[in-house]
């Protein structure tokens, strides 16, 4: 699961959360009645200007409407309800190869058709560009892109941004009209950095498109449990983006009517207050830096125990998790034996590592390898 | 190498030149031009108006949420001390996807009963749901999913909300008699006969008390012989309890047509929700049962309720589920709950009378017995849409166009002027 731990393999509540829980529970003025139906305005605020800028322009010209959603999930569910109603039935949605295995429930749910554009190169670890450029480039007319902002979940492999892959993308992607929908769960999870992190999906929004963006506040604020999300879709003009908002609303009633109070208080406050949104950043950076670390502990166990394979991969992908050439078997092999549990894909949750537990998961993947 | 792909290898072997133009997306035309602006929700439409009215006699009883004699609105001293006890102390990590085991617990006990032999027995499919709302779609969702032929009966009138949601749901709405306008009560005739002739095993929504918007609850005994030609017509209830406990300030008493249909051996479906008996508005807790034959179908039910929620959000919140539990887990915190429901119960209660009352004094020639007849938040007024404006124009009083004032905004400050308006509005009808 894609759940962050400590180096004791705890779990963490971060010092931010705990500090902005003890200041709303002090707020003794704080109404918990319901919240409107798009959410807790000063939340959508904040959160929009996290994710596009703080000098947006588009935010400026009240282009966006950002609407909060029950974590990262429940936007996926509202755009995909919102671009079914609003988009012709014909037109898919195109899936990266592998991507987050909720993504096709989502669409489904919703009878929004499905088709995916390569991404993975098991060959190199890496990314398949070439493939996903061609992808793209046969997608249906006004079909929609599922793309993930950083971190890509499960293969922890990035379109570089200073090595001009996304930018190439983003230009097939305008050329052909092809709506482009962020996935965007990991914003300074992954290179501890939050404006780095959300670089693709501005430079969605700068180039003066449109774009629909479902951000999730479970890892970044390790807000798990209080599904903290929103859903953002930046139109071309004010006016769409009222109309778009009012329909939105007309989706999320009969769904739950209003969305959740607590946890979007909590990470209003955290924005909104200079020292907590600094110390944020601190404990990001932090959790961030530890991936890195396991990561090379991880790569280095297995360089030490002459594990047949090359492993530099682990040191290259971002975020969350390791994506391995693990087979199946080999996964199974490591169940039984060594009582790890992996995904059947073989992804590892490396942010769940720490140093006690990776020797023995450097010995299991060792023996699963030599001995199949 | 076709034309095609030469073009796109060209693309990611040459950078892209500096100053190059952007390419495509400020000329061309939005995705969303042709979205039309949806109507505003006619009962936040009050509130608005309200709140930008600038008269200092104005009353809001429009909303249907509970205030206090001031006018203000509560947190109940349980949730305070149930939200002391857990901030910065728990870790926020995924609840199952079927929500918070404990909360989940509690929670049935209050709808079937402490004892319920349905809890020890494990036959009820139990999820915690994003409040009644999110309780009432899941159930939808359910009922599309594997009753794909069926229909739902819903009472006219009902919350606007649940047409919505049956209709998101893609499952086919009839409706049936309820509320009685000439007696302001109970349509019994007409419900009987709508049940009667509608198909056998079709869906009826039922408000399990406090009916919304209108207050009339049946008596003991027609919720009695609702039940027995229920039965006999193998209708399946779906019970929307939203109120309990703050109808009659009695749980218990609250639930007592749940526990008929129970005795009577029907198998239900529940919606509940803590929004108003606990105050817990906007974290959205409450749960979605389904009481089924047996474990082993429990078990295959709740598995697929889960499933529902999946995509839609995955796992409900924690915080608001921590708060019932806590609550309602600690013997001394669930007294003090009961006792401050029933506080809010009988405030409503005493504000009825005073209405009342009040409006007899001024020797109102209409019957305003409806007002101490009907239960819950809501009391149907009878007045007409032209009537309502005029309060509304004329006195500062907000209230939806179908007359249904919410008595949680009615205090001992403002039900004489509100008597006062309504008797002027009114007398000469």
């Amino acid at each position: 699961m894609g759940v962050y731990r400590t180096e004791d393999g705890q779990p963490l509540v971060l010092n931010v959360v705990k500090w902005a829980e003890k200041l709303i529970l002090n707020d003794l003025c704080s109404s918990k009645e319901y919240l409107p139906i798009t959410g807790m305005d000063e939340f959508n605020t904040l959160s929009a200007k996290l994710l596009f800028g703080v000098d947006s322009a588009a935010i400026r010209e009240n282009r966006v409407t950002t609407v909060q959603c029950v974590s990262g999930s429940g936007s996926l569910r509202v755009g995909a309800e919102f671009l079914a109603m609003h988009c012709p039935q014909s037109r898919p949605v195109c899936l990266s190869q592998p991507t987050y295995e909720n993504h096709p429930f989502f669409l489904s749910a919703v009878g929004i058709p499905i088709e995916t554009y390569r991404y993975y190169d098991p060959a190199t670890h890496g990314l398949n560009f070439q493939g996903l450029l061609e992808d793209l480039d046969s997608a249906p007319a006004g079909a929609v892109v599922m793309l993930h902002a950083c971190a890509h979940n499960p293969t922890g492999v990035d379109p570089t941004v200073n090595k001009m892959q996304w930018e190439k993308m983003r230009q097939l992607i305008r050329s052909k009209r092809l709506l482009p929908f962020f996935d965007c769960a990991y914003q300074g999870f992954a290179s501890g950095n939050q404006d780095v992190d959300a670089k693709p999906v501005r430079m969605f929004v700068h180039d003066g498109g449109e774009c629909v963006v479902a951000q999730s506040f479970s890892k970044n604020m390790g807000m798990y449990g209080e599904r903290v999300g929103a859903l953002s879709i930046v139109c071309k003009t004010a006016d769409i983006a009222s109309r778009v908002e009012s329909q939105i609303k007309l989706v999320i009633r009969p769904m739950y009517w209003n969305p959740p109070i607590h946890g979007a208080l909590v990470v209003a406050t955290v924005l909104k207050h200079r020292e907590l949104y600094d110390e944020w950043t601190v404990e990001l950076r932090s959790m961030a830096d530890r991936v890195i670390r396991v990561r090379q502990q991880l790569y280095d166990a297995l360089s030490s125990r002459g594990t047949p394979g090359n492993w530099t991969y682990i040191l290259k992908q971002i975020g969350m998790f390791a994506y391995t050439s693990l087979t199946p078997q080999q996964v199974s092999f490591m169940t039984k034996e060594y009582h790890i549990y992996l995904s059947p894909d073989g992804t590892i949750n490396i942010a769940g590592l720490g140093p006690n537990t990776v020797p023995y998961l450097a010995d299991a993947i060792h023996a699963a390898v030599t001995r199949y | 190498m076709p034309i095609r792909a030469a073009l796109l290898r060209s693309i990611t072997t040459t950078t892209a030149a500096r100053g190059s133009p952007l390419i495509g997306a400020r000329s061309a035309s939005s995705w969303w031009g042709h979205v039309a602006p949806a109507a505003k929700d006619p009962i936040l439409g009050v509130t608005e108006a309200f709140l930008t009215d600038p008269s200092p006699d104005k009353v809001n009883v429009g909303v249907g949420a509970y205030r206090d004699d001031d006018g203000k609105p509560v947190v109940l001293e349980c949730v305070r001390e149930a939200e002391r006890r857990i901030a910065g102390n728990m870790n926020m990590e995924y609840l199952p996807m079927g929500g918070s085991v404990k909360m989940i617990q509690e929670t049935l006990k209050l709808a079937y009963g402490e004892n319920s032999e349905f809890i020890k027995d494990k036959r009820i499919a139990a999820v915690q749901a994003l409040s009644g709302t999110g309780a009432c779609r899941l159930f939808a969702d359910f009922q599309k999913r594997f009753r794909e032929d069926s229909q739902i009966y819903i009472p006219v009138p009902t919350w606007s909300n649940h047409h919505n949601i049956w209709r998101d749901a893609h499952v086919p709405q009839n409706t049936f008699r309820y509320y009685h306008a000439e007696s302001r009560g109970l349509d019994f005739a007409g419900l009987m006969d709508d049940i009667k002739n509608a198909p056998n095993g079709s869906f009826f929504l039922l408000h399990a008390c406090a009916h919304n918007p209108t207050g009339v609850d049946p008596t003991e005994d027609q919720w009695k012989e609702i039940s027995y030609i229920m039965k006999v017509k193998g209708h399946f209830p779906f019970f929307d309890m939203a109120y309990q406990g703050f109808a009659s300030g009695d749980p218990e008493r609250d639930a007592k047509a749940i526990r008929l249909f129970l005795k009577g051996g029907h198998s239900i479906g529940i919606a509940q929700s803590f929004a108003k008996n606990m105050g817990l508005y906007g974290q959205r807790v409450g749960c979605l049962s389904v009481l089924c034959e047996d474990e082993k179908q429990a078990v295959a039910v709740k598995s697929q309720l889960q499933q529902l929620a999946r995509p839609m959000y995955s796992n409900p919140p924690a915080h608001g589920a921590l708060i019932v539990s806590t609550i309602l887990d600690d013997p001394d915190l669930k007294n003090l709950w009961l006792k401050e429901v029933k506080v809010m119960a009988d405030r409503i209660i005493g504000m009825r009378t005073a209405l009342r009352e009040s409006l007899e004094k001024l020797g109102s020639q209409l019957s305003w017995e409806h007002i101490t007849k009907q239960i819950g938040m809501f009391c149907y007024s009878g007045m007409t849409p032209e009537q309502v404006d005029r309060l509304t124009s004329e006195f500062h009083i907000y209230m939806t166009h179908n007359g249904r004032i919410s008595m949680a905004g009615v205090t001992t400050k403002n039900v004489g002027y509100l008597a006062n308006a309504i008797h002027e509005v009114t007398k000469s009808s």
